[in-house]
C-alpha cells in the first residue's frame, strides 16, 4: 500500500526534518535573510498541526468538524489566561492549552457523539460561535478590543523570537504527525478506519466506538490547542475576530482534503502546499483573492480528486495494496 | 431596568423575529430534515439573497421584497443544478458524509469571500416606504421593518406547507428519504424529486436573504451567525417538520429578543448556538420529533 | 430454564413509539444447537436480532447468555462475550481488504495479536471458502462473497453463537447451498447458530428447532414438521 518512503519511522523523519532545519537557519543568518521566511514558515508549520489534528476525526475516522478555529483560539487564549496570571512562559503555556483543549474535545465528543455523525458536525460549529461569545464578554482577556502580549525581542541561541517561535511550531509539528502516524498504524487507528467504514459493523466486531471517538476528539482537541498555545507570541495583539476567524477551520479541512484524508501524510503535503501559496498569495496579491482561491480549491478537489494529492500519486506510481 | 413595558417589547420584537427565523430555517427543513443533505452553506444563500435584493435596490430602486420573488426561480434553478452536482459527486458514491460536508463548506466559504471581494466588508442596508417607521401606543411599539417581513415570511412559510402536504410531489419530497422504493413503484425518480426539494430549499433562500436585509444591517460573514439559527431551529423543530420550524422559530427568536434587550446584545449570537447544543445533548430528536 | 439453555430471552419486548415490535416473547436456545426463527414482513424478526446483539435496547423483559445478563452491555462487550452477527444487507469495511475485514473483528473481540492475524484470519476464510479473495478490495466483492464475508468477520469474534440475519436472500439455489453448507460446516465445529430466513426451504433443512413471528408475538415453536402443520402459522403467512 505504501511506497518506501512512506516507511521511514518517525525518529528517522524528526531527524532529518532537524538536520535540514538547522542547515536552513544556518544559511539564513549567514546571508542574513530577513525574518520574512520565519514569519512566514511559523503559519504553514501550525497548519501542518491543525490540518494532522483535524485528519484524526475527520479522515481517519469521518468525523467532520468544523470547529477547528474554536479549538484553536481556546488554545491561544489559554495562554493569554496564563500570560494575564503570572507571565507564565512558552514552555507551561504549550502543554495547558492542550491539556484545555483534550477536555473541550471530550466534553464535546461526549455531548454529541452519541448522535448521528453529521450532529458532531453541526455542533462543532456552533461550539465555535458560543466560545467566541464567551470570550468577547469575558473583560480578563481582553473582551472583543483584544489585548497584548509582551514578547522579548530576541530569544538565543535563535536571534530573532519569531525564529524561536518557528523552531517551537517545528517541534510541535513534527509531534503532531508522529502522534498521527503512530495512531494510524496502531490497533487504535485500525478502530478508526472500522468506524468510518461501518459504525454499527465496527461495533458488533468488538470495536469499542464511544471510546475510540473520544480518545479521538481529545488527542484532536490536544493538538488544535497546542497549535494555538503560541499564538498570541507571535501576533503580540490578539482579538477574537483573529483567533476565531473562520479561515482556520476552513484550511484544516482543506489541507487534509487536498493532500489525501486517509494518511498522516495527506494533511503535511496539504498543509504544506497550500500553507505555502497562502504566504506567498499574501504578499504578491490581495488577501480575499487568495481565500477565494483555497475555497474553490477545496470544491474542485472532494469533487475530482476524493484521495487527494496522495491518492493521486499512488495511482500514479501503480502502486497497487498488495504488498501487504 | 427591567420594566414591563421593555419586556412587553422585547417580546414583541421576539415574536416578530421568530417568524422571520422560522421563514429563514424553512429551506433547511426541507434540504437537511426531509431531503437528508446537510446543506451548511444555506445560510449563505440567504446571505447572496440579501446581497441581490441590495443590488437591485441601490441600482434601481427596485423594492426588496419584490426582488426576492423574482429572484425565486433564479435560485430554484441554482439549488436545482447544485444537487446534481451533489448527486453525482458525492450522494450516488455513498461519500456525503465527509466530502459533501465539505463540499457545501467550501461552497459557503466561496459565497462568502466572494460577496466580500465585490462589495468589501461594510454593513449593507435597502431603502423601501415600510423600513423606518413604527406603529405606537403608549410605551409599546412595532417597528413596521420587522412587521412587514414578518408577514411576508408567514405567507411564503404557508404556501410551502400547502404545497408539502396538499401536491403528490410535495408529499414525495417528504417521503423521499424514508421511502426511496415506494416512491420508485409510484413511477416517480427519488433524484428528480430530491432535485425538486432542493430547488425550492434554496430558491426560499432568494426571499429570505431579502427580508433578513430589511430587518438588520447585512455584511458578508453574518451568514456563518444564521448557521446556528436555522440549524438550532431545525433541530429544535424535530428534522423536516414545518409546523415544528414554526414554533421553534418563535421560541428562538423571543429567547435571544429577550437576552438581548436584558443582557446585551452581544450575548444573543451565544443563545442560538445555546440551544442547538442543549437540543443537541439531550432531545436531539427536537420537539416533534417522535 | 433448562440447564443448557446458552441464551434465553424472557418476555422481551420493545416499542418504537406507539408501535410495539416485539410483545413478551420468550425463547430458549440451547448450546450446539440449530435454531430457526421465522415470521413474515414486519413480525420482529430483525428487531429480535437487534436487541440481542445489542444495537437496540429492549424496554422490557431481559435477555441472558450463558448466565449473564445482557442489559445495559453494548453491543461490543456482548461480541466479546461470544454473540455474533451478520447484517442481512452486507456491510463490510470497505476500505480495507477481505483478509484486513477480519483482522479488526480479531484484533478487537478476540486480542488477536498483529502477528497471529494473518495464519487466524486465513484460516477462517479457508473455511467459508473465500481465502482466494483474501487481499480484494471488500468493497468489490460479489453479493455471494460479501454474504460470505459477513459470516467471516462474525467467526472472527470466534463466537458461541452466530446470528444470521438472512444470509442467503438474493441469491440463486446453489449459491444458497453454498452457505447453507457453511452454516452446516460451522455447527458442527461446536457454534450455537440462529437463522433468521425468508427462504422456507432452507430454514425448513437447516433448523433443529423453530420460533415463528408474527406481529412482535411468538405464535408457535416446534420441529420443522410441527411449524409446517401449525394452521396458526399457516394463518400468518397466508392470512385470513
Amino acid at each position: 500500500m505504501k511506497w518506501p518512503a512512506l516507511k521511514l519511522s518517525p525518529f528517522w523523519l524528526c531527524a532529518a526534518a532537524i538536520a535540514v532545519l538547522g542547515i536552513a537557519v544556518t544559511i539564513f543568518d549567514l546571508f542574513n535573510i530577513n525574518t520574512f521566511i520565519f514569519f512566514a514558515g511559523y503559519v504553514v508549520l501550525q497548519y501542518v498541526v491543525l490540518a494532522t489534528a483535524w485528519n484524526i476525526m475527520g479522515g481517519y475516522m469521518g468525523y467532520v468538524n468544523f470547529g477547528t478555529a474554536g479549538f484553536f483560539a481556546v488554545g491561544a487564549y489559554a495562554s493569554v489566561v496564563l500570560y494575564n496570571l503570572f507571565q507564565a512562559p512558552l514552555a507551561l503555556m504549550i502543554p495547558f492549552a492542550g491539556v484545555v483543549c483534550a477536555l473541550l474535545g471530550l466534553a464535546m465528543g461526549y455531548l454529541t457523539l452519541r448522535l448521528r455523525g453529521v450532529f458532531f458536525a453541526i455542533a462543532t460549529l456552533a461550539m465555535a460561535i458560543v466560545l467566541e461569545t464567551l470570550i468577547i464578554n469575558w473583560e480578563f482577556v481582553g473582551g472583543a478590543t483584544g489585548a497584548y502580549i509582551l514578547r522579548s525581542r530576541e530569544q538565543a541561541p535563535f536571534g530573532d523570537y519569531i525564529e524561536f517561535l518557528f523552531f517551537v511550531m517545528l517541534l510541535l509539528a513534527i509531534f503532531a504527525v508522529s502522534v498521527a502516524r503512530w495512531l494510524e498504524l496502531s490497533r487504535t487507528g485500525r478502530g478508526f478506519i472500522a468506524i468510518r467504514d461501518d459504525e454499527i459493523a465496527a461495533e458488533c466486531a468488538g470495536v469499542p466506538t464511544l471510546r475510540l471517538k473520544l480518545i479521538a476528539t481529545t488527542v484532536s482537541g490536544f493538538l488544535m490547542g497546542v497549535a494555538g498555545a503560541p499564538f498570541a507570541l507571535y501576533v503580540s495583539f490578539i482579538e477574537p475576530s483573529s483567533a476565531f476567524n473562520l479561515i482556520y477551520a476552513v484550511n484544516a479541512i482543506a489541507m487534509p482534503m487536498i493532500g489525501g484524508a486517509t494518511t498522516w501524510l495527506g494533511p503535511v503535503i496539504g498543509a504544506l502546499l497550500l500553507g505555502t501559496v497562502q504566504q506567498v498569495a499574501t504578499v504578491t496579491i490581495s488577501s480575499e483573492l487568495n481565500l477565494l482561491i483555497v475555497g474553490i480549491v477545496l470544491v474542485f478537489f472532494v469533487i475530482v480528486a476524493p484521495e487527494g494529492i496522495v491518492g493521486l500519486l499512488k495511482k500514479w506510481l501503480g502502486g497497487r495494496r498488495d504488498d501487504r | 431596568m427591567f420594566s414591563v413595558e421593555l419586556l412587553v417589547n422585547a417580546l414583541i420584537a421576539g415574536v416578530l423575529l421568530g417568524g422571520f427565523y422560522a421563514a429563514v430555517s424553512l429551506g433547511l427543513t426541507v434540504s437537511f430534515g426531509q431531503l437528508n443533505i446537510v446543506n451548511i452553506a444555506h445560510p449563505a444563500f440567504i446571505i447572496l439573497g440579501s446581497y441581490i435584493a441590495y443590488m437591485c435596490n441601490s441600482l434601481w430602486g427596485l423594492d426588496p421584497i419584490l426582488t426576492g420573488i423574482i429572484f425565486i426561480p433564479v435560485f430554484f434553478l441554482i439549488g436545482a443544478g447544485a444537487y446534481r452536482l451533489y448527486y453525482e459527486s458525492f450522494e450516488r458514491k455513498d461519500d456525503e458524509a465527509l466530502r459533501g460536508l465539505a463540499f457545501f463548506f467550501g461552497v459557503m466559504f466561496i459565497i462568502e469571500v466572494a460577496l466580500i471581494m465585490v462589495y468589501g466588508v461594510d454593513f449593507r442596508t435597502v431603502q423601501a416606504s415600510y423600513i423606518g417607521q413604527s406603529w405606537k401606543a403608549g410605551g409599546i411599539g412595532v417597528p413596521t421593518r420587522m412587521f412587514v417581513p414578518f408577514c411576508v415570511a408567514i405567507a411564503m412559510f404557508t404556501a410551502v406547507y400547502l404545497y408539502m402536504s396538499r401536491t403528490f410531489n410535495g408529499r414525495a419530497i417528504k417521503a423521499v428519504a424514508q421511502d426511496r422504493l415506494a416512491l420508485q413503484l409510484m413511477g416517480a425518480d427519488p433524484v428528480k424529486i430530491k432535485q425538486l426539494g432542493f430547488g425550492i430549499s434554496i430558491g426560499t433562500a432568494a426571499l429570505a436573504g431579502a427580508l433578513l436585509i430589511i430587518i438588520i444591517p447585512v455584511e458578508p460573514s453574518v451568514g456563518r451567525l444564521y448557521i446556528g439559527q436555522v440549524f438550532a431551529i431545525a433541530v429544535l423543530a424535530g428534522l423536516g417538520s414545518i409546523p415544528g420550524t414554526l414554533v421553534a422559530g418563535l421560541i428562538l427568536g423571543i429567547a435571544e429578543s429577550l437576552v438581548s434587550t436584558f443582557f446585551g446584545p452581544s450575548w444573543a449570537p451565544a443563545v442560538a448556538f445555546g440551544i442547538l447544543l442543549a437540543a443537541l445533548a439531550f432531545r436531539p430528536q427536537g420537539l416533534f420529533g417522535r | 430454564m433448562t440447564a443448557d439453555a446458552l441464551l434465553d430471552v424472557r418476555a422481551v419486548t420493545k416499542r418504537f413509539g406507539g408501535f410495539t415490535a416485539l410483545d413478551q416473547v420468550d425463547m430458549e436456545v440451547r448450546a450446539g444447537e440449530r435454531f430457526g426463527l421465522i415470521g413474515p414482513n414486519g413480525s420482529g424478526k430483525t428487531t429480535m436480532i437487534n436487541c440481542i446483539s445489542g444495537t437496540l435496547a429492549n424496554e422490557g423483559g431481559e435477555i441472558v447468555f450463558k448466565g449473564v445478563k445482557l442489559d445495559g452491555k453494548k453491543p461490543h462487550q456482548r461480541t466479546r462475550l461470544g454473540i455474533a452477527r451478520s447484517f442481512q444487507i452486507p456491510k463490510p469495511f470497505r476500505s480495507l481488504t477481505v483478509l484486513e475485514n477480519l483482522g479488526i473483528a480479531l484484533e478487537f473481540a478476540t486480542g488477536t495479536s498483529r502477528s497471529e492475524v494473518q495464519e487466524r484470519g486465513m484460516a477462517i476464510l479457508e473455511t467459508i471458502g473465500l481465502a482466494e479473495r483474501a487481499r480484494a478490495n471488500a468493497g468489490s466483492l460479489t453479493q455471494i462473497d460479501m454474504r460470505k464475508l459477513e459470516l467471516a468477520r462474525a467467526m472472527a469474534t470466534q463466537p458461541e453463537l452466530l446470528i444470521s440475519d438472512e444470509a442467503m436472500a438474493g441469491l440463486s439455489s446453489t449459491e444458497v447451498d453454498d452457505i447453507l453448507d457453511i452454516l452446516f460446516k460451522l455447527n458442527e465445529g461446536g457454534i450455537t447458530i440462529i437463522m433468521i430466513e425468508h427462504i422456507m426451504r432452507a430454514v425448513m433443512r437447516f433448523s433443529t428447532r423453530i420460533v415463528v413471528l408474527d406481529a412482535g408475538r411468538k405464535i408457535a415453536e416446534g420441529n420443522p414438521d410441527e411449524i409446517v402443520n401449525d394452521p396458526e402459522v399457516e394463518r400468518a403467512y397466508l392470512g385470513e
